[in-house]
């Protein structure tokens, strides 16, 4: 889906500024706990990686800069956990207003957790170590890759309405293979749970006259495609 | 309890994180030991140190650096680095005529198991939009300014492939060890938006 996520070519940013070499790991103590409580997140509400970055990708403008992104990660945790019933709508807001004193009145917690929300959850002991071993996204398919190292091919021209990783930026431009990279669950009907449908994965180099045309600096951008996102040039 | 903090004003980011602390640990669903080892982890375990011992040791020994550039997460694992946001990582090599630099256009993807989480400039819209477009100037306002003659390539992690960059061997550094090389190797040199120089 196109959303404020999708930042590649993106105009408006201002300039970049010199890396700071003694930033810490995390600037703000909220910031550590808000990672790790949405890792456990997306593991209580029984999602996967793919749903947690589609959930970040339909944050709107605010809810994804404002509070950086250790915010957007809490912000992703809270539509995760809404959506999968294990906290009700407005929830972590009333329980936060409460934090600073106000007297508010709590949202109906007509929500339990259905086991059917948080299937491989486990005890909360081990969501951190499960989610350490976890599978991965990387699978072994028996397809022969539909792409060769070297052959010329174009991102489609389309527009996901769901979870998507192919970037607009590419979007019906042509480069050429690099690498064919290992077989990994493909995101776009994995974020929906609609299936794992494995396919091969290629590093695609682009040619950055070909993204960004005549006037451009010469160089180069390899982009990481599944399949389903590429066709043959004619 | 104060009343004068009440307002419409929406509760901090902090403030929320702790709201929601709470309210899975009142349901049973998490412990806040679990929260507090994962932080620790990332702070003092997982960071760019475990990046700089491969980037070291490729620099001292060509067998384990070929080895490195065919299979880079098995040659990882080797040192013991490996998990989460490293499940395939490709290592590629920068060089005085050719530059990789690596960015994560659609969130901030990064090989966790050798760099840690990623700084704050690699999070940042500015990073995000702009060096898939205009690497040369981006990477000149960051500091590294390098020559027309320098053929850039971007990296952009849109899968979970993640790529880490060995940075060229500073001159200067052929009489130290491998430990020795270790602290030269910096984090912004691993992404490719610094080059390792001597101390």
């Amino acid at each position: 889906m196109e959303g404020i996520a999708d930042m590649g070519g993106t105009s408006g940013w201002g300039p970049a500024r010199p890396p700071r070499a003694d930033e810490p790991v995390f600037a703000e103590p909220w910031q550590g706990r808000a990672a790790a409580l949405t890792i456990l997140a997306t593991r209580v509400s029984g999602r996967n990686v793919d749903a947690f970055r589609h959930a970040q990708e339909r944050l709107d403008r605010a809810a994804y800069l404002d509070e950086g992104y250790f915010g957007r990660w809490l912000n992703a945790a809270e539509l995760m956990l809404t959506e999968g019933a294990v906290l009700a709508p407005g929830e972590i807001d009333a329980r936060a207003r409460a934090l600073r004193g106000e007297h508010v009145e709590n949202p109906p917690v007509s929500v339990s957790v259905p086991e059917s929300a948080r299937p491989d959850a486990g005890p909360p002991t081990s969501a951190i170590a499960a989610w350490r071993s976890a599978p991965g996204s990387l699978r072994t398919i028996d397809a022969a890759p539909a792409f060769a190292v070297g052959q010329r091919v174009r991102a489609q021209n389309i527009s996901p309405p769901g979870h998507t990783r192919l970037p607009g930026y590419v979007r019906g431009h042509a480069g050429v293979v690099e690498v064919v990279q290992p077989a990994a669950v493909f995101p776009d009907t994995h974020a929906h749970f609609l299936g794992e449908n494995p396919q091969h994965v290629y590093s695609v180099r682009f040619d950055s006259h070909e993204l960004w045309g005549e006037g451009a600096d010469s160089f180069a951008v390899t982009v990481d495609l599944f399949e389903n996102y590429l066709e043959t040039t004619s | 309890m104060t009343t004068s903090s009440e307002s419409g004003e929406a509760p901090s980011a902090a403030l929320r994180t702790e709201a929601l602390e709470q309210l899975l640990t009142e349901r049973g669903l998490i412990d806040s030991e679990i929260v507090d080892a994962f932080i620790t982890n990332y702070e003092t375990n997982v960071g760019p140190l475990n990046g700089a011992k491969v980037v070291a040791k490729a620099w001292t020994d060509p067998e384990y650096r070929r080895r490195l550039l065919a299979d880079g997460t098995s040659a990882i694992k080797e040192l013991g680095f490996g998990g989460p946001q490293g499940e395939h990582i490709v290592v590629v090599e920068n060089t005085p005529t050719t530059h990789n630099v690596v960015v994560c256009t659609l969130c901030s993807c990064y090989p966790w198991p050798v760099l840690g989480l990623p700084p704050g400039w690699y999070k940042d819209p500015v990073y995000r939009a702009r060096v898939v477009k205009e690497p040369r100037t981006v990477l000149s306002e960051m500091g590294l300014d390098l020559g027309d003659d320098v053929h850039i390539t971007v990296r952009d992690s849109t899968s979970e492939v993640r790529w880490l960059v060995l940075p060229e061997r500073p001159a200067g550094t052929e009489h130290l060890t491998e430990e020795e090389l270790v602290p030269l190797v910096t984090r912004d040199a691993m992404v490719g938006v610094a080059k390792a120089a001597a101390a």
